[in-house]
């Protein structure tokens, strides 16, 4: 035990007396990725994690890039994105909401790095903002799912009921009652956005409910799997599900950050970056609807038709007439919601059968 | 033929001190291994794991916020867990103070007065020991097990806490997401360095009074015998129901006060969720650090340095994070393994019935 013991103590003693190796001189971008769950999410973060290496193949030489996975969002934050100014990066992604308050201290620290936040809604002169219209796939998502559904039920399940979430399931509805007034949608909420046991469970608990298809604003491919079991239909949420239900994927809301990052990057490289605010659609690439399958030829003529009219500008999701659930009008006829309604969205309409997250 | 588990017949009180320097001690010796594996210098893998938080201020500022509330929370469970309670629910603990201590920040901060803050701070103990004692008056009272119950609790508090930040207690100017407005300069606690708070003093003052109380006081001495000999205590006088209400409100206090120092510090105002497991990773934290107050305050640092150098790893390495969380659980299993081997011993013994010393009984 003794002899053992020596020999540990000196593999600590080793260990501590080795010094850094001295930094290479480069004159690499360094940028930082912030993601919030794990790059193998297959979701969020997953598609993150593409873009970045897509930037990375697109600028190659240079730009250095470095990403830190499964950060806890609050104080935590702050530490990982300090961490990475101080390792010498001069553009930082954080890519959750819950990075916001972080990001903003440690970009008033430090006026010389450029940071950008997606989906957060605090800018400053170093800091900017993304995010995708993901809505517009949800409508598309809820015209496919009043054609296919035969029970009239489709499942729903939800992350927090923040106003992106909420303005995904009205999306998704406005797209059901423009096929057919009459859909129900159940909505289970797992309170995470990244946990395949809970989202597993609830696709089961909305299929034993009477639901035949799922859609999701969670994370992870468990719900796709569950249906795929069950011999149901599914749409996928933020990257193509399709290896995971073959049979069973609609659809799915495609975030496609690798175009933004590249063009972002690039700006920094040129001088021509500046605190933007980018709230990108179908139209910018940001959003993409993966192959639109298992469905009859008629159904995917009306889901590309739909596409091509948001995608044109030639149609909006949130047209009114728009009803709420307490009866009144949230948009007349024709009008169409500004961005802010849509962005602090807090009440559902009128059939979605829930109580709104107040 | 069979391996055995047998107690020792003497237990050498140095190696139990060792135990815990062993167990880092092979942890570092896998990871460079396991660096190796992985293609990365194991030499330089190393500095960045568990040298490079310890080299600049900022580290070691950033060290002592993030280590603060495990230790806070881990001492309090020391405490209970010495007494035979078992407190698992110390997150949700942790949250009723974060709560309790929140709502005096969200309804006065706004008067600026000096107050506020040491009021908060009452609130949250208060807060963080009244849920401590649910469990402990239904354990008392009728028998319940203070495992199920403290561990539900947890999950109350947190969908609790949910609700008030979406409901009642939402900041009106935050685009209808989940949070309270920032605290105000009256209702924050006081920054020395960096993020390096006022709470970290808080801490340092706590494990020195759990110390002297462990070690010093009747009190002390009651929670001790009380725990190891329940019968032997009531021959003494010691009473078993009023000391559970003591530790589950002293453990329940103290996480009251780690959540509203978190609140009122690091995170500045109430979010669906304040904490990424402290009350849970307070329990490792305990156990590594022997129970004992001083050994919790090294433990709680030990287990800030892994998850820093795990970020440090991820930046400058591109380690996966997986890498540090196998290297949390290596250590685990090390003070785990070490600690069953000083206390017993291996042996080969023939087939046949088991030896009445075997290991039926339990390694404690």
């Amino acid at each position: 035990m003794r002899a053992f013991l020596k020999g540990a103590i000196a593999a600590l003693g080793l260990a501590a007396l080795v010094a850094a190796a001295p930094a290479e001189a480069q004159e690499k971008l360094k940028v930082g990725f912030v993601y919030v769950g794990p790059v193998g999410d297959f979701g969020w973060t997953y598609q993150h994690e593409l873009g970045r290496r897509a930037m990375q193949e697109a600028l190659g030489d240079k730009v250095e890039s470095t990403y830190v996975e499964n950060v806890p969002e609050g104080p935590d934050a702050e530490r990982v994105i300090e961490g990475l100014v101080r390792s010498g990066h001069k553009l930082i992604f954080t890519t959750s909401f819950g990075f916001m308050e972080a990001t903003v201290k440690v970009a008033q620290r430090n006026p010389e790095v450029k940071f950008e936040h997606a989906t957060g809604y605090k800018r400053l002169p170093n800091l900017a903002t993304y995010a995708g219209r993901f809505y517009q796939g949800r409508y598309i998502s809820g015209q496919i799912a009043a054609k296919m559904s035969k029970t009239g039920v489709v499942g729903y399940i939800g992350s927090f009921p923040i106003p992106e979430v909420v303005s995904g399931i009205n999306a998704f509805m406005l797209g059901t009652q423009s096929i057919r007034p009459d859909m129900k949608v159940k909505i289970v909420w797992v309170n995470s956005w990244f946990d395949p046991g809970k989202e597993g469970d609830a696709a089961k608990a909305l299929l034993d409910q009477g639901a035949d298809i799922i859609a999701q604003h969670t994370d992870s491919p468990a719900a796709m799997q569950v249906a795929a079991e069950r011999g149901a239909l599914a749409f996928g949420q933020d990257s193509d599900m399709i290896k995971f239900g073959p049979n069973t994927q609609l659809t799915s809301i495609i975030n496609d950050w690798s175009g933004y990052y590249i063009d972002r990057v690039n700006a920094a490289l040129n001088g021509t970056w500046e605190s933007t605010d980018v709230w990108g659609g179908l139209d910018s690439g940001i959003l993409k609807m993966a192959p639109y399958t298992n469905m009859p030829d008629d159904v995917k003529a009306m889901a590309e038709a739909t596409q091509k009219s948001i995608h044109d500008g030639t149609y909006k999701v949130f047209t009114g007439p728009i009803t709420k659930q307490d009866g009144t009008l949230a948009a007349q006829a024709g009008e169409v919601l500004p961005d802010p309604a849509i962005l602090g969205m807090n009440w559902y309409i009128q059939g979605v059968d829930e109580k709104a997250p107040n | 033929m069979r391996l055995e588990l047998q107690r020792r017949p003497q237990q050498s009180r140095a190696m139990l001190l060792w135990s815990p320097v062993i167990a880092v001690a092979l942890t570092v010796v896998t990871a460079a291994v396991m660096l190796a594996v992985i293609g990365v210098d194991p030499a330089r893998g190393l500095y960045v794991f568990f040298v490079e938080p310890l080299t600049s201020a900022w580290g070691l500022q950033e060290l002592a916020v993030k280590a603060s509330p495990l230790i806070l929370i881990a001492v309090g469970l020391s405490i209970c867990f010495i007494a035979n309670v078992w407190n698992i629910g110390a997150e949700g603990q942790y949250v009723a103070g974060a709560i309790l201590g929140g709502w005096v920040a969200l309804a006065f901060h706004d008067t600026g007065a000096v107050w506020v803050l040491p009021a908060m701070l009452a609130a949250g103990v208060v807060g963080g020991a009244l849920y401590g004692l649910i469990p402990a008056v239904l354990k008392v009272r009728f028998g319940a097990n203070e495992i199920l119950t403290s561990l539900m609790l947890v999950y109350v508090a947190q969908l609790g806490l949910d609700w008030l930040v979406r409901g009642p207690w939402r900041d009106p100017m935050g685009f209808n997401f989940p949070q309270s407005v920032t605290f105000l300069p009256a209702a924050t606690v006081p920054l020395i360095a960096g993020r390096l708070h006022v709470g970290v003093i808080l801490m340092l003052v706590v494990v020195v009074v759990a110390a002297v109380m462990m070690a010093r006081s009747l009190k002390g001495f009651e929670i001790r015998v009380v725990g190891m000999a329940p019968r032997a205590g009531r021959f003494g006088g010691f009473k078993e129901g009023p000391l559970t209400l003591f530790v589950f409100a002293v453990s329940g206090g103290l996480a009251g006060l780690a959540g509203i120092i978190e609140v009122a510090g690091p995170i500045g105002q109430l979010l669906p969720s304040v904490s990424p497991g402290y009350g849970f990773i307070a329990i490792i934290v305990a156990f590594l650090g022997r129970l004992n107050p001083v050994g919790i305050l090294v433990a709680g640092f030990v287990l800030a340095i892994s998850t820093l150098g795990g970020e440090q790893a991820q930046i400058l390495l591109q380690v996966p994070l997986d890498f540090t969380s196998v290297l949390q659980g290596v250590l685990l299993f090390y003070v785990l393994a070490c600690d069953t081997l000083i206390v017993n011993r291996i042996r080969l013994v023939a087939s046949g019935p088991r030896t009445a010393t075997g290991s039926s009984e339990a390694v404690r």
